[in-house]
């Protein structure tokens, strides 16, 4: 049977939620746990009406215990649920590092490969909401320098539905992080289309002159500033990575050869971050082909302040991504 | 039935089950002592070893209480509840020595064995940090409604961590079939329990949660195994508890620590607290076997244990190509090793 392509304008807090509505009917052991998740409906409004739907015992309130709350999911997912957690901030993850980093990532290699952990930590981060240092950190360095987990940042609207679902059939502990930014942003998304394979980067614009290689929010500043940059006749590739790991460099390699320049662009902070890890792959990878520097454009290494003019001035910005992506020409 | 787990139909009191739990414990402590040797013949992979002997009751007396498909996390010093819940010997101590045939096939040891046959959710290397895993645990046993109950075995040293106070309030408020066993052997590596709290009545802590609580004494190991029936027959009715268990811990923290900041004295007066000796007097008293009888027990177990380490010595080391292995799911590629990474980009030039 052929089934037909709907697609259905949603935002993106909406295909969240219908990714987890989804992914539920189908699957009777995925649990949800977190703060304010039930009667509350999320931080986020993502989990709203799933208690009535599916009842206290699968959308699971608790208390605020952000280590315990993860540690249990560890332990349900070794006894056959599927537990997705809601961590309400991804700032909170330093309360759960250990249930993370010790525990869920290492327990399918510590115990030589008999049991895996498949759960999934949805949270969010970013800048944007004048939330404050302890609220709007970009921290999926901490995740990536950790294997054994999974990290997954949807930028679209449609990836937000189809990353969410991929995400909670993998065989191995996910982290997946929203941005707070991206809630109400409006986009198609096709529920029955076959998705782009989990892992696999999607390019959202071709171009010859130089590839910005980004992820989450920024990619729609990159898309943004591709646009002006065009019109000063420098078209440029823009990747979204959807996955930080697995990362998928082989969709990188090619255009990174044909234009010998790339730029990557995230909103976590410079040192030891994301992109300081894909400028090094490119570099290594791509050297003979690359005619300028590969260029850094992330947060700045400072904590983010309230004050909304600061907290735009930490982060990159569309701007920021166009004036740089120019320099490389002059 | 495995010829070393503890059968549970066994009567509380009777006769054969005193016997029982003797062996249990006299196999531990044995264990005990040919991992330590197994250490001083160089064998084991590395040091980080640390020994349950002094807490045998504990091991044996709460695992006569658990039922085959209960799920259970242990401590560093969680040898003794593994080998009471039925595990191989020979099995966990090629898993001590890092060899291919162990539990873990050598990546775990001590401090990371575990097996999902046996319900062993694994042993932890951080204090505290296998404990919330219990009130997941739970949570399934609850959703699958299979009648199991989950138990977190952990020592004093866990009290001082947050994430235990965390899931005891989690599972007092589900009302999970849980149980929170703490082996109290008075030292968290070299601090002394009332050197680390104002208040060493750890279960009432535990009883602020709205759990069940107690302390007993590990000299009887009768007496652990009849408190662990309630405790674990609350928790299976849906009454979760906290039991801790005193002991003294026999020997230092890990294999070379001659633990210099312990008291002599205190040490000497500890060690009388001793529950195997204590077992093998009652069955004498009880008339069940004479000091012949016992000796005859002993030397059968400690053969038994003396294989594991010749079984250990003969094991093959995991094969290199393994180190790449199980990081993620079978199904998923292996990480690229560096030094193939560094091969294919220079090959490029």
């Amino acid at each position: 049977m052929i089934e037909e392509n709907i697609m259905i304008e949603m935002t993106y807090r909406d295909a969240l939620r219908q990714a987890l509505v989804d992914q539920m009917s189908q699957d009777s052991n995925v649990i949800i746990l977190g703060e304010e998740v039930g009667r509350y409906g999320g931080a986020y409004g993502v989990t709203k009406n799933l208690i009535k739907e599916f009842g206290e015992e699968r959308v699971i309130d608790t208390p605020i215990s952000e280590a315990g709350i993860v540690g249990a999911a560890v332990g349900a997912a070794m006894s056959g649920l599927r537990p997705v957690v809601e961590l309400m901030y991804v700032d909170f993850i330093g309360m759960t590092m250990d249930q993370l980093a010790n525990q869920a990532a290492k327990i399918r290699y510590m115990f030589g490969g008999q049991i895996g952990v498949p759960m999934v930590v949805r949270t969010q981060g970013g800048t944007g909401r004048s939330a404050g240092a302890q609220h709007s950190q970009s921290l999926e360095a901490f995740i990536m320098h950790t294997p054994g987990l999974r990290l997954a940042m949807p930028a679209t609207v449609n990836d937000a539905y189809h990353l969410l679902r991929q995400a909670m059939a993998q065989p191995d502990p996910v982290i997946f992080i929203e941005h707070k930014g991206l809630y109400t942003l409006k986009g198609e998304v096709d529920l029955n289309a076959t998705p782009l394979p989990w892992g696999k980067a999607a390019v959202l614009r071709q171009g010859d002159d130089l590839v910005i290689v980004t992820y989450s929010r920024q990619v729609h500043y990159a898309l943004e500033a591709a646009k002006k940059l065009a019109e000063n006749g420098i078209e440029a590739t823009i990747i979204d990575l959807r996955t930080l790991n697995p990362i998928d460099f082989e969709t990188i390699r090619p255009h990174v050869e044909r234009s010998g320049r790339a730029m990557v662009v995230t909103e976590s902070v410079l040192t030891c971050g994301v992109a300081a890890e894909l400028a090094a792959r490119i570099s290594e990878e791509c050297f003979d082909f690359l005619h300028e520097p590969i260029v850094r454009v992330a947060g700045e290494d400072i904590p983010i302040s309230v004050s909304p003019i600061l907290e735009k001035g930490s982060v990159p910005n569309p701007q920021m991504i166009e004036e740089t992506a120019l320099k490389m020409f002059s | 039935m495995n010829s070393t787990a503890f059968d549970a139909s066994i009567s509380s009191g009777s006769n054969s089950r005193h016997v029982e739990l003797y062996k249990i414990m006299r196999r531990i402590r044995t264990f005990e002592e040919r991992v330590g040797e197994l250490f001083a013949r160089a064998q084991s992979a590395g040091s980080m070893l640390h020994l349950s002997i002094g807490e045998e009751s504990a091991a044996a007396g709460f695992c006569a209480a658990m039922e085959p498909m209960d799920k259970f996390t242990t401590h560093h010093r969680g040898h003794g509840i593994f080998l009471a819940r039925g595990a191989d010997p020979k099995k966990m101590m090629a898993e001590i020595g890092g060899k291919e045939a162990g539990y873990c096939r050598g990546k775990g040891g001590s401090m990371h064995i575990a097996d999902m046959g046996l319900g062993h959710l694994g042993a932890n290397a951080i204090v505290g940090g296998g404990i919330p895993a219990i009130v997941g645990a739970g949570l399934a046993a609850r959703h699958k409604q299979d009648g199991s109950i989950a138990v977190a075995f952990f020592g004093d040293g866990a009290t001082g961590q947050g994430v235990l106070y965390e899931a005891m309030n989690m599972a007092a408020l589900w009302k999970l079939p849980v149980v929170f066993c703490c082996i109290n052997n008075q030292y968290g590596m070299g601090t002394r329990i009332d050197q680390a709290t104002a208040n060493p009545a750890l279960h009432e802590r535990a009883a602020a949660f709205g759990l069940k609580a107690e302390t007993v004494d590990g000299l009887d190991v009768e007496v652990v195994a009849q408190a662990a029936q309630e405790f674990c027959d609350a928790a299976r009715a849906g009454n979760p508890g906290f039991l801790a268990i005193d002991c003294y811990r026999f020997y230092g923290h890990a294999r070379k620590d001659k633990s210099p900041y312990r008291d002599p004295v205190e040490e000497a007066e500890g060690r009388k607290k001793d529950p195997v000796l204590f077992s093998r007097n009652q069955i004498i008293k009880l008339g069940l076997f004479d000091e012949t009888e016992l000796d005859a027990l002993d030397d059968e177990i400690a053969e038994e244990m003396d294989a594991t380490i010749d079984f250990t010595i003969a094991q093959a080391e995991p094969p290199l190509m393994s180190l790449f292995r199980d990081v993620y799911a079978p199904s998923e590629p292996e990480p690229e090793a560096v030094r193939t990474r560094i091969n294919r980009i220079l090959a490029n030039d």
